[in-house]
């Protein structure tokens, strides 16, 4: 009975995982912008990595092999945001603008970008 | 029908799906989600794939695995900003 419902389990976690990495997979591709894409790919790392993991967690009970999966899930947990945060950071601060903000405001990023020189050369001098 | 062969399929998709984006995708930044999505990937293929074969000592494999890929996303991350890996300038 109680083996049943573990491989129940397992089969849920391990499905669920497989069904949110695709989703984000499909995301990646059909989303119109960078920053859009950022959030789809966000979403494999987070509910896909966890749901596998915690998968694979309770088919192998308790042991070695948990503990491994739960350095791999922290790993994952504190690295994935991490360099989804610095990926968009960098993205922004090269000037990348979603298509609807560059039609919006077509005028704020020559803005930005002369304030930012106007900073720069004030730190120069 | 064993669930890790399904799951190792659906990683395998998404794999694919984001070497696709890698290919297509228009600037660098695509490229670097892509290739990062594609190494975490990575580790969940390694992890599960050692369960299917009957071989949980390949998560060694998944850990390293997870450290080398979030490193090398924020070298190319220093480099796609700063255009040098280690400048002064960014220290000021």
């Amino acid at each position: 009975m109680t083996d049943s419902l573990r491989e129940l389990a397992v089969w849920a976690c391990l499905l669920g995982g497989s069904f949110f990495s695709l989703i984000g997979g499909i995301g990646l591709i059909r989303m119109p912008d960078f920053y859009t894409r950022g959030h789809a790919a966000s979403i494999t790392d987070t509910m896909g990595a966890t749901l596998i993991l915690l998968g694979l967690g309770i088919h192998s009970g308790l042991n070695l092999i948990t503990v491994k999966l739960v350095f791999i899930f922290l790993f994952l947990y504190l690295t994935s945001p991490t360099a989804a945060h610095a990926l968009v950071k960098a993205a922004y601060s090269k000037g990348l603008d979603a298509p609807e903000v560059q039609e919006a405001t077509g005028a704020a990023r020559a803005i930005r970008n002369e304030a930012r020189a106007a900073a720069r050369q004030g730190k120069g001098s | 029908m064993n669930v890790f062969a399904v799951a190792v399929v659906g990683i395998l998709g998404t794999m694919s799906l984001a070497l696709v984006r890698a290919f297509l995708g228009p600037t660098v930044f695509d490229r670097v989600l892509a290739a990062n999505m594609f190494g975490t990937k990575t580790v969940l293929l390694i992890a599960v794939a050692g369960f299917l074969t009957g071989r949980p000592e390949w998560l060694d494999l998944a850990i390293i695995y997870a450290l080398v890929n979030f490193t090398g996303t924020i070298a190319l991350l220093r480099f796609s900003k700063f255009e040098n890996l280690a400048s002064d300038e960014q220290l000021k």
